[in-house]
């Protein structure tokens, strides 16, 4: 089943080009990484996906992506982003309290009843495994949190709205390797009810989690391909050469 | 010879002999109107009426009328003000009209208070028919006040970092969601110093409200928004020099007041700034 | 329906960011329409060059090169006290006070702009002006000087904090490597901080004098309202300003005193403009060049 049909996509910022020609298709519950060096486009490409590029003021695109087959920019944005969500490269709590936190989404979406709203909570938190953490002080800033804690959060927060969709920008980089495996775990579950697309730095991690890889390269999408044969018997050279660290 | 030593010995001597040149003074002025006024305040002087063509009694109408065209010009202004605040913090392009705007913005707060006063006279007195009233002096106030309001409370929002916003929207939140629930919240202690600082300008101003509302000398307490009124201010300018042989005592303790006011308005919006940087979240 | 209250607030928020512009516009346009109709009894070199004013006279002289005369007096005498003292103001306060003193200067300089100008115009009363009397051993105090020094203290409040802010948006770098070369502070301060912060003091300057030929109230209490053409700053003179505001009370609306004093207003309106653009060119020249 394919979820994402990307076609011939080009984005610009104001004059320089981000992505150059990318056509791809993303299957549903699979783990998409997606690596490649600083500024290959990666980011951008995952930003277009719910479609939160259109923030910035020199935005231009062309070409078209699809979602369950019909195109997301005929979409409404704020659904759009419902169903598809963002967990960013920084744990970015929201300067509320951590049951808030968590409920902020579903709230915005209409949610009156507490009841339902305390479920959703708990539930999330649970999925993020991060419940047994902080059942006890949910009234609490979400700054109080670890690094590693306030990532788990905002990965909750994205569960609360249900998506189809997880996009997750670099969200270790910031965090030690024990709060990275924790991630990385959770991820592999969530795979089972969520399509994941983990744009990452870390080559080693794209390997560990990913169904499949993309690399990308000065906005161009140089190969596509199963994680285990890229890694062992990549098609182009370049590819090699930055799997193999050879720049990056 | 030169001796680079000594001169910057000798140029920051002067640096700071300027700076005593300013500090010395103002407190020396608000010294004075302590000392001078304090004896003239009592209960009596706040509550009760001018009397023997203001020589005598109180201040109490022209307090009343002061809070009033004070209310008056920030429920005008505040809501104009931080519409126009999020206009240029959350949905402004780098434009042609954002420059415009801003450029407005500035003008209008360099523009002469005595212009204000004209231009109250000519719209809201003369051409609405308002004539001079508490009407006509609040908006014209409010007009005075809102480039304060607008750019203390844009810099309020837009000290909120951009990654809230952006995290907000991508839960699927709308634009004005994301401004209601994460960015108004947030910037709330900056948006009340601006519209302190405001309400300190509008009741120290005299000239705006010259020929838009201030009344010479009206014993009982207006009754309705289309009344003159008196105000601190003017009241103080009357008893200055256009009434003689007022007793020192009322002119200072009308001073006082009145710097108290507006220093107390001041006072707070630095504190509200200060406590809030000092525990800022992020 | 929630597109819909979206949409009703997006367009309210726009209107609202239009106030200023509309503000602006409106009184521009109601100076006019007041202060134009003057031109049909008075031609506009009378009424600029014209050296007299007496608007109560039958028939009434209305020419304010006296008052445009006495505004300027009292600027100058101003903005030569005050620029100097301002400008070192802001160098000791971000270049040498220590932490603690230099957030207690900028509050005490905060408090000093938030003085209403008719208190220190009541302060002006009874300590500048005794004072110029005594030692100029004059008739009165009530001079331009008074005003001069009176308005210098107004304008200090613009100055030291516009110029503070410009000193403290140079780069650390050029102070660093200025320092790094083995100049002592004072020639940093002297050879690389005033230069590289020049336009944001120039705007600061500009925004202090528009600052004193706008004031009003202290003017009027203290310069003695004589509206005659200024050989020296120890007589009496009459601002632009104080004219408006000392007259229009007794002004018959519709007369031509009433029109000229709307003219005086499109003069007063049209020097800020000039000054508040010119300022903000600069200011923003400074934030483009860093």
């Amino acid at each position: 089943m394919v979820k994402f049909n990307i076609n011939d996509l080009n984005i610009w910022f104001g004059s320089a080009q981000a992505l150059k020609g990318v056509s791809m298709k993303i299957m549903r519950n699979e783990i998409l990484s997606v690596i490649g060096p600083a500024n290959s486009g990666k980011t951008t490409f995952l930003r277009m996906l719910n479609r939160m590029n259109e923030l910035h003021p020199n935005f231009k695109m062309s070409g078209e992506v699809e979602l369950d087959g019909r195109r997301t920019s005929e979409l409404d944005v704020e659904s759009l982003r419902k169903r598809v969500g963002t967990v960013f490269a920084l744990p970015l709590p929201l300067p509320l309290s951590i049951f808030d936190n968590v409920a902020y989404g579903v709230r915005m979406h209409g949610l009156k009843s507490k009841a339902a709203t305390s479920d959703i909570v708990e539930r999330s938190l649970q999925e993020a495994y991060l419940w047994d953490e902080v059942k006890d002080r949910l009234g609490t800033s979400a700054f109080k949190l670890s690094g590693g804690q306030q990532q788990r959060l905002c990965i909750a927060r994205t569960l609360a709205v249900e998506p189809e969709v997880i996009l997750f920008d670099e969200p270790c980089s910031g965090l030690d390797p024990i709060s990275t495996a924790k991630v990385e775990d959770a991820m592999l579950k969530l795979k089972v009810n969520y399509t994941i697309v983990l744009v990452t730095n870390n080559v080693k991690q794209a390997a560990r989690v990913g169904d499949r890889t993309a690399f990308f390269l000065s906005g161009e999408l140089i190969e596509l391909d199963i994680t285990d044969k890229m890694f062992t018997a990549p098609s182009d050279h370049r590819t090699e050469g930055y799997i193999s660290g050879k720049f990056g | 010879m030169r001796n680079p030593k000594r001169n910057q010995k000798i140029a920051f001597f002067f640096l700071f002999l300027a700076t005593l040149l300013i500090v010395v003074p103002v407190g020396m002025v608000v010294v004075i109107i302590v000392v001078k006024g304090l004896p003239a305040i009592n209960w009596q002087f706040l509550s009760d009426i001018p009397r023997q063509g203001m020589r005598a009694g109180g201040i109490f109408p022209a307090i009343v009328g002061t809070v009033y065209l004070v209310l008056g010009a920030i429920i005008f202004a505040l809501p104009i003000g931080l519409l126009a605040a999020i206009y240029l913090s959350e949905y402004a392009k780098e434009n042609l009209l954002n420059r415009m705007i801003k450029l407005s913005i500035v003008n209008l707060a360099g523009v002469p208070s005595v212009v204000y006063g004209l231009f109250g006279l000519a719209l809201f007195v003369v051409f609405f028919k308002f004539g001079a009233s508490i009407l006509s002096g609040s908006l014209t106030l409010g007009i005075m006040i809102l480039p304060i309001i607008i750019t203390t409370s844009r810099e309020a929002l837009e000290s909120v970092p951009q990654s809230f916003r952006e995290v907000s929207l991508s839960l699927g939140a709308s634009k004005w969601q994301t401004i209601r629930h994460i960015v108004l919240p947030n910037a709330i202690p900056g948006i009340i110093t601006g519209t302190i600082l405001g309400i300190g300008r509008a009741a120290g101003e005299t000239a705006p409200i010259l020929f838009t509302v201030a009344a010479f000398y009206l014993p009982q307490l207006p009754k309705s928004i289309f009344d003159q009124a008196m105000a601190l201010p003017y009241h103080l300018y009357v008893i200055s020099t256009q009434v003689p042989n007022v007793d020192e005592k009322i002119r200072y303790g009308t001073a006082l007041v009145l710097l108290t006011l507006v220093l107390f308005m001041n006072l707070t919006a630095i504190i509200i700034r200060y406590k809030f940087r000092k525990k800022k979240k992020w | 329906m929630r597109k819909l209250k979206e949409f009703i607030i997006e367009k309210l928020v726009l209107i609202s960011g239009l106030a200023s512009i509309f503000f602006v516009i409106l009184i521009f346009l109601f100076l006019l329409k007041e202060g134009l109709s003057l031109f049909k009894f008075v031609n506009p070199l009378q009424f600029l060059a014209g050296k007299s004013w007496y608007p109560i006279s039958e028939p009434p002289q209305l020419g304010i090169l006296p008052l445009i005369l006495g505004s300027l007096v009292v600027t100058i005498g101003a903005a030569a006290i005050s620029i100097p003292i301002g400008v070192a103001c802001a160098l000791y306060i971000s270049e040498i006070a220590p932490g603690k003193i230099k957030e207690t200067l900028k509050g005490g300089i905060e408090l000093l702009a938030a003085i209403p100008s008719v208190v220190l115009g009541f302060i002006g009363m009874i300590t500048i002006v005794p004072w110029i009397k005594h030692i100029f051993n004059l008739p009165t105090g009530l001079t331009a000087l008074a005003g001069s020094v009176m308005l210098a203290f107004m304008a200090m409040p613009t100055i030291v904090s516009i110029a503070e802010d410009a000193l403290y948006s140079v780069p650390r770098s050029y102070k660093e490597g200025a320092l790094a070369m083995g100049a002592t502070h004072w020639q940093t301060i002297w050879r690389v901080m005033l230069p590289a912060a020049s336009s944001g003091i120039l705007a600061a300057v500009m925004l202090g004098i528009g600052r004193v030929i706008g004031e009003t109230m202290a003017v009027m209490m203290i310069t003695g309202n004589a509206a005659v053409i200024p050989t020296t700053i120890l007589q009496p003179v009459r601002t632009l300003t104080a004219t408006v505001a000392a007259e229009m009370g007794e002004a018959v609306v519709g007369s031509e005193h009433y029109f000229a004093l709307f003219a005086i207003g499109i003069v007063l309106f049209v020097i800020s403009f000039a000054i508040n653009v010119t300022a903000d060119l600069f200011l923003h020249r400074e934030t483009k060049k860093i």
